[in-house]
């Protein structure tokens, strides 16, 4: 992390200095060759290290989940092994095994799929939904943003977490313990909708009034034409950078339903029901509880370093047109 | 006659009140010619050129007055009908092509989109057609253009491009909002030159809206002044120039800088702002800046009237060139050198305080600018 803090603060001692020879050259070139100038510049500062580092970590635990069944090294997380009960790790279990004798690094990979596929299924849903809301209140404005916006205002009010643990009651089966993988991603997803609602027209309302806009509309084109063609295509790379914080956000939510036991339960593992489940026995062996909590910590960590350094660089663009 | 326009009023309701940003505009315009519509910032110009269009945000704004295009009324057109006249009959060039341009879009489906939807071509007629259009609008290497996105392209080549945009439909009528301010010196008489190319070449009608009468004088048939939301003066190109009866459209003339004064010679600014258009003043809305204002300036709103060329038509009470005009225009100036040697001599060398406190006081009000005038 120190790494990564070093590095942003040289760039941005750097930066002055960029700027002085690009007026330099603003005021020596021409348009054309500006742009052939400032462009490549942008690009050879890069995304940095930091992002590739945490877009890899995303990349390999991704694999590590959906490929989990087909490969040689992940165990079956619910044979149990007798002699190894409650142990640190060992070259047979790379993270240790649980109080079950159960693989800990299976068990976390096979957590990751419910939780990584909880948290994705749940963006997406949100973002669909609440982008449409949020994308049509921004363009269309009048009384119907108003409906739509305190809608979404009454949602947020609501605190999150009792929310969460109505609605998964509510959508769940009567009777049934918990939630399943279903109603969890449902619940989370309904939670996600209004703020990615609130983003997506904010990000619409500063692009709705945009010239291209009405050029776009001096040329008959259709609302659902400009909604589409002209301000979608801008407001999509805003939100997919906020979408990745979303995950996180909504990865942390899994979790605290799981840890409350009102998620998805035992023995299907997630990260929030491995940590539960090491909690009673954490000074005995306490790596069945911190190991799931490092991954996930170190996931929502490159999560929330990944879309930030794409909103910043998204950020940049516009400010560069 | 392909447009006319009946007294039209476009408002906006504010928090600070009622902007009347066009009050009672009124012009008609034959295919094939060109109206320059002059005026500086905040004139109305560019708010006339959209209500025509019919292209006004739809909340907190009233237009009224007529529009007949084609010998159609379009005024109470919806959006829904207005989508096969916009685009297709009639196109406008935005004054910024920084911001007129989607900056995601590259620029080929941005010229396309409109031939695929008003003419129904498919695709590959449509790259073809548009292909043709870069090349006529003079874009180098238009099929490596076609690929690209608006940010790798020059302010003058997106111009190019957005005029390429309005013309792919052949429209009949095309509104010009400051083709050229967004521009470089150099670049913007190319632009103009191109503009008059292809409305010759197609026969269009041109409202090329401005604020330098400069750029329309040797490119518009007609030419209208504008001023706080009205027509102050309007006439063929050629008599305006000779024969110019506002003080506000001479004022304009004289800001023009000219490569024949000495260099450091005094811009001839016009002093003071345009009125506030929530409560615009009483009598003549150019009075408090005017070099000949009198008392009844100040009282009575001056109506257009005709002068005696026909099709000049101008809004003054005391108008340039004529006798009025002088015995105003020296009354003033004289009561102004008064006052400055009995009490204020100082003030002679900032006649501009008056624009400045906006209150049209007769006593020294009127900017001294005997050089200005005759």
């Amino acid at each position: 992390m120190s790494e990564l803090q070093s590095e942003s603060v040289t760039t941005r001692r750097e930066a002055p200095e960029t700027r002085e020879t690009r007026e330099e050259t603003v005021a020596a070139l021409s348009g054309d060759v500006l742009d052939a100038a400032v462009i490549p510049a942008i690009r050879r500062r890069g995304l940095g290290i930091g992002f590739w580092l945490a877009v890899g970590w995303l990349a390999v635990l991704v694999g590590l989940a959906v490929l989990a069944p087909v490969l040689p090294f992940v165990q079956d997380p619910a044979t149990l092994d007798p002699f190894a009960l409650r142990e640190g790790p060992t070259a047979d279990h790379w993270l240790g095994a649980d109080d079950g004798g159960r693989d800990v690094f299976a068990r976390i990979i096979y957590g990751g799929r419910v939780s990584l596929f909880i948290g994705v299924a749940s963006v997406t849903i949100g973002m669909t939904i609440g982008g449409f809301l949020g994308l049509t209140a921004g363009y269309f404005r009048g009384r119907y943003e108003r409906v739509v916006m305190s809608a979404m205002d009454t949602l947020l009010a609501f605190p999150a977490l009792v929310l969460a643990l109505a609605l998964v009651t509510f959508l769940s089966d009567p009777g049934e313990q918990g939630g399943s993988i279903t109603t969890v991603t449902l619940a989370l997803g309904i939670l996600a909708i209004p703020a990615l609602a609130r983003i997506t027209r904010a990000s619409t309302l500063t692009f709705a009034e945009r010239e291209f806009v009405t050029a776009a509309r001096s040329l008959g084109a259709s609302h659902r034409r400009i909604l589409t063609r002209e301000i979608l295509p801008n407001v999509v790379p805003p939100m997919l950078s906020f979408s990745l914080l979303a995950v996180a956000v909504v990865i942390v939510a899994e979790g605290a339903l799981s840890f409350l036991g009102l998620s998805v339960q035992a023995p299907q593992p997630t990260w929030g029901n491995l940590i539960a489940q090491g909690r009673p026995v954490l000074r005995e062996a306490p790596h069945i509880a911190l190991m799931p909590c490092a991954v996930m910590f170190v996931t929502l960590l490159s999560l929330n370093f990944a879309g930030d350094t794409l909103r910043r660089r998204f950020d940049v663009r516009e400010g560069l047109l | 006659m392909i447009l006319e326009v009946q007294d039209l009023r476009t408002s906006f309701d504010t928090p600070a009140g009622t902007v009347r940003a066009v009050d009672g505009v009124s012009f008609a315009l034959d295919a094939g010619r060109t109206l320059g519509v002059v005026g500086e910032s905040g004139s109305g110009k560019t708010v006339l050129s959209r209500s025509i269009m019919n292209l006004l945000p739809r909340r907190g704004v009233t237009r009224s007055g007529r529009v007949r295009f084609q010998g159609r009324d379009i005024t109470d057109l919806g959006p829904k009908e207005m989508t096969s006249v916009w685009g297709a009959e009639m196109a406008m060039v935005f004054q910024d092509p920084m911001t007129s341009l989607n900056p995601v879009m590259r620029i080929g489906p941005q010229i396309t989109e409109s031939l695929r939807f008003h003419l129904g071509l498919s695709r590959p007629e449509a790259e073809r057609e548009a292909l043709a259009l870069l090349r006529s609008v003079n874009i180098p290497e238009p099929k490596r253009r076609f690929r690209e996105y608006p940010h790798q392209l020059s302010g003058g080549m997106r111009q190019r491009v957005t005029i390429a945009i309005a013309l792919a439909c052949s429209p009949s009528l095309l509104l010009a909002d400051e083709p050229t301010t967004a521009l470089d010196v150099t670049v913007q008489a190319q632009i103009l030159n191109l503009l008059a190319d292809q409305q010759a070449k197609r026969h269009m009608a041109m409202i090329l809206v401005t604020h330098d009468l400069g750029v329309v004088a040797g490119r518009a048939d007609e030419i209208a002044v504008m001023y706080a939301g009205r027509v102050v003066e309007k006439a063929p190109t050629e008599v305006l120039f000779r024969e110019m009866r506002h003080p506000y459209t001479e004022a304009l003339l004289a800001s023009i800088p000219r490569l024949e004064h000495r260099s450091h010679t005094r811009l001839q600014a016009i002093p003071g702002r345009p009125p506030d258009l929530v409560h615009p003043p009483a009598g003549c809305r150019f009075a408090p800046r005017c070099a000949s204002v009198q008392q009844r300036c100040l009282e009575e709103d001056p109506v257009l009237r005709a002068a005696e060329t026909t099709g000049h038509h101008y809004a003054c009470w005391y108008p340039v060139g004529t006798d009025e005009g002088r015995e105003a225009r020296e009354r003033n100036v004289a009561r102004d050198t008064a006052v400055h040697v009995a009490r204020r001599p100082a003030a002679r060398r900032r006649p501009r305080d008056i624009g400045v406190t906006g209150v049209p006081v007769l006593t020294d009000a009127a900017p001294a600018e005997p050089e200005g005038g005759e």
